[in-house]
């Protein structure tokens, strides 16, 4: 599903944010990123959805080398990627359904097909009693759900997420891990960088850890501490 | 691939919808981009109508410069004969008149006065030949060429006056192509910056859809198609205000001008022309004002 290759990335201003990285993600896997600020994790995740390229080494996603992508086939890519931010970058403007229904606007989804998914995803994600609200008419928890809501609704095989619960209280997370667990039951792969040492170690799933450019612990059922 | 089938009227619809919106959300840069692009044309306009019709003046003065030869007032007819052969036979000449001497006389009198009759018992003057070249700008060496042949008397021509009259067309049209340039620039920075503002005011937008998977181009064409809107809207009175004037102007003063060398261009299809290049310039202004932010402030 996701390979990475001898991964390495210079920034323009001197900064090496990945220093040779060799990882393998498989179809239907659930992965933690974690690792301390400032240590890569960002870079790490902002290359799969080449929202930064590598200088050197291959990134596989689904069989597309996005090394040697060309930008002009960028956007088919991310048809592919659903992608979760902390900040839920909802467009204050739209309401629910429309915010999710952008995301199938733009890639000149016909209104039925539209109309269709966006009422499932909505569903999937408990937002149907909500579908006219606005973004600042909802609690953080739900603005995130409307999110995780968009970056599904095209059915992606990856969703990446990157601190998704980062801008919520301890219970509403929880309430969101569930619906991330419930996407990864049906069999899409999942990759989260995540600072939430309590989600880490009780919903127990691969843990990456990125510290220096590099992944310093790759466990399975592993656990947060990468202090240690 | 999905993306690259034909644009659908439904996506068009959409981009149509979002550019005019975004008119509306910038009314103060969207004005003042207008009026910039309203007074560069309105300049450009009066330019070009100046422009079009001195170059039919110089057109019309261009084919109007023929060479006069005057011949020896000795030459007797069989030389007249020959030197309008030779002139004839000159390279470049289009056309020759032969006026006689007795014909050259009349023409004096009628504009000089009875008085030249006394003339008519032993006229001093030679034959004519009023020469035409076929390159109005080969007259001068033409001229020089009629002047080495025998019987020649005097060879004249408009000279340095037709020089004169390019040279003050020549210079003026380089100032106003100049001027309007620097318009030109200006229309198309305020265009720019207008657009920029909108794709800032935009930003989370784009940012989503370029996560989500629109293409490139669906990302910029509601850009383009703003500056095509304010080209368009900067041309409507410009186009008016020229065609007015200029039909205006032309039923006025053709009438006085009917025998005149200075004739106004007719205004079919000269307006129409007019408004064409008008309407080209003012959507190649906004394209070209909208292309440049959109490279620049929206990497796609």
């Amino acid at each position: 599903m996701i390979v990475m290759k001898d991964v390495y990335k210079k920034y323009p201003n001197g900064v090496v944010a990945a220093n040779g990285i060799n990882v393998e993600i498989g179809r239907g896997e659930f992965v933690y990123v974690v690792g301390p600020s400032g240590a890569g994790k960002s870079t790490f995740i902002k290359m799969m959805y080449r929202e930064e390229a590598p200088t050197k080494g291959d990134i596989f996603i689904n069989g597309i080398n996005l090394a040697t992508l060309r930008n002009k086939r960028v956007p088919y890519l991310r048809r592919q990627i659903g992608v979760v931010f902390q900040d839920f970058k909802l467009l204050p403007k739209l309401n629910v359904y429309e915010n999710v229904a952008f995301a199938l606007e733009v890639i000149e989804e016909s209104p039925k097909q539209i109309r269709k998914k966006v009422n499932d995803v909505l569903a999937l994600v408990g937002l149907t009693q909500k579908a006219r609200m606005f973004p600042n008419e909802l609690s953080g928890g739900e603005q995130q759900r409307v999110s995780i809501a968009r970056s599904i609704v095209n059915v992606p095989k990856v969703v990446i997420a990157d601190e998704p619960t980062g801008n919520l209280d301890p219970e509403t997370s929880w309430e969101i891990m569930k619906i991330f667990e419930q996407i990864n039951a049906r069999g899409t792969t999942i990759v989260m960088a995540t600072h939430n040492k309590e989600i880490v170690n009780t919903i127990r799933h691969r843990v990456i850890v990125v510290d220096g450019g590099m992944i310093t612990r790759d466990e399975y059922e592993g656990v947060y501490g990468y202090e240690s | 691939m999905k993306g690259y089938t034909v644009m659908k009227a439904r996506t068009m619809g959409r981009h149509l919808r979002e550019s005019l919106k975004s008119l509306g959300r910038n009314s103060w840069m969207t004005f003042a981009s207008v009026s910039a692009v309203t007074v560069t044309l309105l300049l450009v306009g009066v330019f070009i109508v100046i422009m079009m019709n001195l170059n039919q003046l110089a057109d019309n003065l261009e084919n109007d410069v023929e060479i006069k030869v005057i011949t020896e007032p000795a030459a007797d007819a069989e030389a007249i004969k020959i030197l309008e052969k030779q002139v004839r036979e000159t390279p470049g000449v289009s056309e020759v008149i032969h006026a006689t001497k007795d014909e050259e006389l009349d023409k004096m009198i009628k504009s000089f006065g009875d008085e030249l009759n006394l003339y008519k018992q032993s006229n001093p003057l030679g034959d004519a030949f009023y020469v035409k070249a076929k390159d109005p700008h080969q007259t001068a060496e033409i001229a020089k060429e009629i002047g080495t042949y025998d019987n020649t008397d005097q060879v004249v021509y408009g000279e340095g006056k037709i020089e004169k009259l390019f040279n003050v067309l020549k210079m003026s049209r380089n100032i106003g192509m100049g001027l309007i340039l620097a318009l030109l620039f200006t229309a198309m920075f305020l265009i720019s910056n207008t657009i920029r503002l909108t794709i800032v005011a935009r930003g989370r937008e784009i940012e989503i859809m370029k996560l989500v998977g629109a293409t490139n181009s669906f990302v910029r064409i509601p850009f383009i198609l703003e500056g095509v809107w304010l080209g368009v809207l900067g041309s409507i009175i410009p186009m008016a205000v020229i065609s007015i004037s200029y039909y205006e102007l032309y039923s006025q003063w053709e009438p006085r001008l009917q025998n005149e060398l200075f004739q106004l261009l007719s205004t079919t299809p000269f307006i129409l022309q007019v408004n064409g290049l008008l309407l080209f310039m003012g959507v190649f202004i906004g394209v070209w004002g909208s292309f440049m932010s959109v490279r620049k402030f929206l990497r796609v």
